[in-house]
């Protein structure tokens, strides 16, 4: 099962290496890994997007609470909550119909053209994972240049939040 | 209060009540080391190698009721401490380690002596600092001791930068008497509901089992423990970390379990309808094969840690909690309970466990004409009057010492169960005898592992410490030539220990008393002679029967009633 696990972490020199080396030295897997600071300068928010039984899912949760720089934590997936992504694409735009076709997938999908050259369009993309993604196969034939994902954000619906 | 960085350090470390440090001095801790000088509050050992470092507070730790300290420099100190540190780490034992660093200013230039310390040590301490502002080292250092001594107990490192204890720039200091943490909370008290469903299992069992562990030993619960089992008259066996937690000559106790515990105790893991697991972690030396362990178990775990909880085995009622305090509300309860444990189930699974234990699975050759380790630890075991603090290194002797030295007390059993770290025997010694001044100290060892930190033997002349080195001498790496009969034809790839040194000689030579025993009937002799010099340090060489192997052994793999049994042993 895929899970979205946030993350409250002492915004202290070294915190990210405690969470991805605990990622690599228990064999599990992060699929992606937001880290950001809050309004507390003093604390950072992680997103973290991984993968696994719910034996494997129960163990992350506990070794990630056990690291000391860990203040709070919240397994999104457990609760109602949004999800969201910021993509930035820049695809081949050469001809016409390569042009048109673009512009006519962003508006479909709610994105913006941020930058344009004479045979490139950048595309600015926010959605959910899958809605990314279904972006990138509609694409077909059109070739990528380049693709950069933010990895997963994720905040609870309603009243639940995570917070000191 | 106006002081340097290094005054801090050293003035902060007399505050928090440290009375020893074990350490080696080097370039970056030098302003550190000149500071121990100007003063006498603070004992320093100085090691040989900063592995022994490591070792020796750990020794130090497990018998002292308090965190061993250590201080190395930067560089190679800290690289050759990281073995020991990892050490502490697996066995849950509370040590704060200094380490001194390049200056801040060419930290990341590769500069001479300069190892990441924090990165090498992230994933074997249980959580670690770099001080950057002199201010800073009494608040480091105090959250450092918190860390360590609390929750589950580990090692902690801090890692200070040459310029940040220049003795020319001075900051206040004052000794911060308390200090918290909005990341760190660990749970002492178990939660209520939990406990009282755990109690009604328990009571409703009909072949219950207690299995414990160094938990109970770093909880200081042996006494609660012990109140409990012999309320309930219930069976107790112990992982290799929590022996002494209930006293082994008791009837009530079953002996080790796992890789190379008893017939009786492993039998009873398998056959048992509540397993009551408190404060050991279901390693898997001592699980044998996860998918039949405990086949019919309901099962109950107290420990502190959450994440040692349905680790690797799914257990019933987890209870998050220290398991001092947990026992205490067990046996309140139980007090206080009209119910208790069905006494004809109960004795009929007595029974069963009696039948198990006379198959007397720790049988050995008495008759030997060579000298066989099990006899010397017995007659060990009996000349001092099961009193001594015990140290191993790893191996056959390390397995030997834990069936064959019947440990009553807590805290007498010191030895490298998570890691298996051959070299730890010897520098624990030091830590323990320094901790326990006037104590028997005997490290149970083999040739093999002595070797690896045997250069201690000048920093025991040093500080006159007397301890009794007890080496099985099989001329082999026994342990490894054990798996290569039994699982690789008998092929001994390099297991023999060839070209061994003269050890009466090196002991000598060294200071010490040398003695080399080579039949049976001179064993309780030296023994005793050896003994009877208390402030000597005494290195006896048993020239044991070299196939002589560790029995019962579950292989890997294997589950619990899958025992491979001594030759000896009266087959059922
Ligand atoms: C050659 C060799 C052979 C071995 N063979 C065996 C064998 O046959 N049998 C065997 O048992 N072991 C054996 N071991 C040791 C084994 O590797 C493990 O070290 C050992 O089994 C772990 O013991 P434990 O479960 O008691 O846990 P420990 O490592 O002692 O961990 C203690 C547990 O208690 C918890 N805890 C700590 N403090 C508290 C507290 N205050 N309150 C509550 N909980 C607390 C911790 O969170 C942890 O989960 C062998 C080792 C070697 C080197
Ligand atoms: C530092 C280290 N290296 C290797 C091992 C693997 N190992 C485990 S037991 C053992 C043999 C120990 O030999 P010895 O000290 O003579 O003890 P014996 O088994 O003969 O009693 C070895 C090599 C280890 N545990 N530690
Ligand atoms: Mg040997």
């Amino acid at each position: 099962m895929r899970h979205i696990i946030s993350i409250l972490i002492e915004n202290e020199a070294g915190a990210l290496s405690r969470v991805a080396g605990l990622f690599s030295a228990r064999g599990y897997n992060i699929e992606s890994l937001s880290v950001a600071p809050t309004e507390d300068a003093s604390l950072s928010r992680m997103t973290l997007v991984t993968r696994g039984s719910e034996q494997i899912i129960e163990q992350i949760t506990k070794q990630l609470n056990k690291l000391v720089d860990v203040v709070k934590l919240l397994d999104l997936t457990e609760g109602e909550h949004i999800e969201r992504e910021i993509m930035l694409i820049k695809v081949r735009a050469a001809s016409n119909g390569e042009r048109e076709e673009v512009k006519r997938l962003a508006d479909i999908f709610r994105g913006h053209i941020l930058d344009v050259s004479r045979v490139t369009y950048t595309v600015e993309l926010t959605g959910d994972t899958r809605k990314l993604d279904s972006f990138i196969r509609a694409l077909g034939d059109i070739p990528i240049l380049e693709t950069v994902r933010c990895g997963s954000m994720g905040i609870p619906r309603g009243e639940r939040s995570l917070h000191l | 209060m106006e002081l340097s960085g290094a005054e801090i350090l050293v003035q902060f470390l007399k505050d928090e009540g440290v009375e020893c440090v074990f350490g080696y001095p080097g370039g970056s801790v030098l302003h550190i080391y000149d500071e121990l000088y100007k003063q006498d509050e603070i004992k320093h050992i100085l090691v040989r190698h900063e592995q022994a470092a490591a070792h020796a507070a750990d020794g130090y730790a497990r018998t002292s009721g308090k965190p061993g300290v250590v201080l190395v420099t930067s560089g190679p100190g800290v690289t050759n401490a990281v073995t020991g540190i990892a050490t502490a780490y697996m066995d849950s034992i509370p040590m704060v380690v200094i380490t001194g660093q390049v200056p801040t200013a060419v930290i990341g230039s590769d500069a001479f002596q300069e190892v990441d310390t924090v990165g090498i040590t992230r994933p074997c301490s249980k959580h670690n600092f770099l001080v950057k502002d002199a201010r800073d080292i009494a608040s480091t250092l105090k959250k450092a001791f918190h860390l360590a001594t609390t929750g589950r107990p580990g090692p902690v490192v801090v890692d200070v930068p040459k310029d940040v204890t220049d003795p020319g720039v001075k900051v206040p200091y004052s000794y911060p008497e308390t200090i918290s943490m909005r990341s760190y909370n660990p749970r002492v008290k178990g939660n209520a509901r939990q406990i009282r469903r755990a109690v009604s299992l328990i009571l409703s069992a009909k072949r219950p089992i207690i299995y414990s562990g160094g938990g109970v030993i770093l909880s200081g619960a042996a006494d609660s423990l012990t109140e409990l089992a012999r309320m309930l008259g219930v069976p107790v066996t112990s992982t290799l970390m929590g022996l002494g937690g209930y006293p082994a000559t008791d009837r009530q106790f079953l002996g080790m379990l796992g890789m190379h515990g008893t017939y009786e105790a492993n039998m009873a893991m398998h056959e048992c309808d509540v397993l009551i697991a408190i404060g050991a972690r279901f390693d898997d030396r001592v699980t044998g094969k996860i998918e039949q362990f405990c086949p019919d178990a309901k099962i109950v775990h107290i420990d502190i840690d959450p994440a040692s909880i349905s680790k690797t085995v799914k257990v019933d009622i987890p209870i998050v909690g220290d398991v001092d305090s947990v026992l205490t509300e067990m046996l309140q309860l139980l007090r206080n309970s009209d119910s208790a444990l069905d006494q004809e189930e109960l004795k009929l699974w007595w029974e069963l466990i009696e039948r198990w234990r006379a198959t007397n699975c720790l049988a050995y050759d008495h008759d030997s004409e060579l000298i066989k380790p099990q006899f010397v630890i017995e007659k060990l075991w009996e000349i001092t009057g099961g009193d001594a603090f015990i140290t191993t290194d790893v191996g056959q002797h390390q397995m030997w010492a834990a069936q064959f030295y019947r440990f009553d007390k807590p805290n007498r059993f010191v030895t490298s169960g998570g890691l298996g770290t051959m070299g730890f025997g010897l520098p624990a010694a030091m830590g323990v005898q320094i901790a326990n001044p006037g104590s028997s100290v005997a490290c149970i060892t083999g040739e093999g592992s002595i070797q690896m930190c045997i250069q201690e033997l000048s920093t025991c002349f040093q500080y006159m410490l007397p301890l009794k080195i007890i080496n099985l001498n099989n001329r082999y790496l026994g342990m490894v030539r054990q798996w290569q009969e039994f699982f690789y034809g008998s092929r001994y790839s390099h297991s023999y220990m060839d070209a061994l040194p003269d050890f009466v000689k090196l002991a000598e030579s060294y200071g010490h008393v040398g003695i080399c025993i080579q039949s049976p009937a001179d064993v309780e002799g030296a023994l005793r002679e050896a003994f009877s010099m208390k402030d000597r340090l005494v290195f006896l060489d048993f020239i044991t029967d070299q196939t002589e192997n560790v029995y019962p052994m579950i292989a890997a793999g294997k589950a619990h009633h899958e025992m491979e049994m001594s030759p000896k042993s009266v087959l059922i």
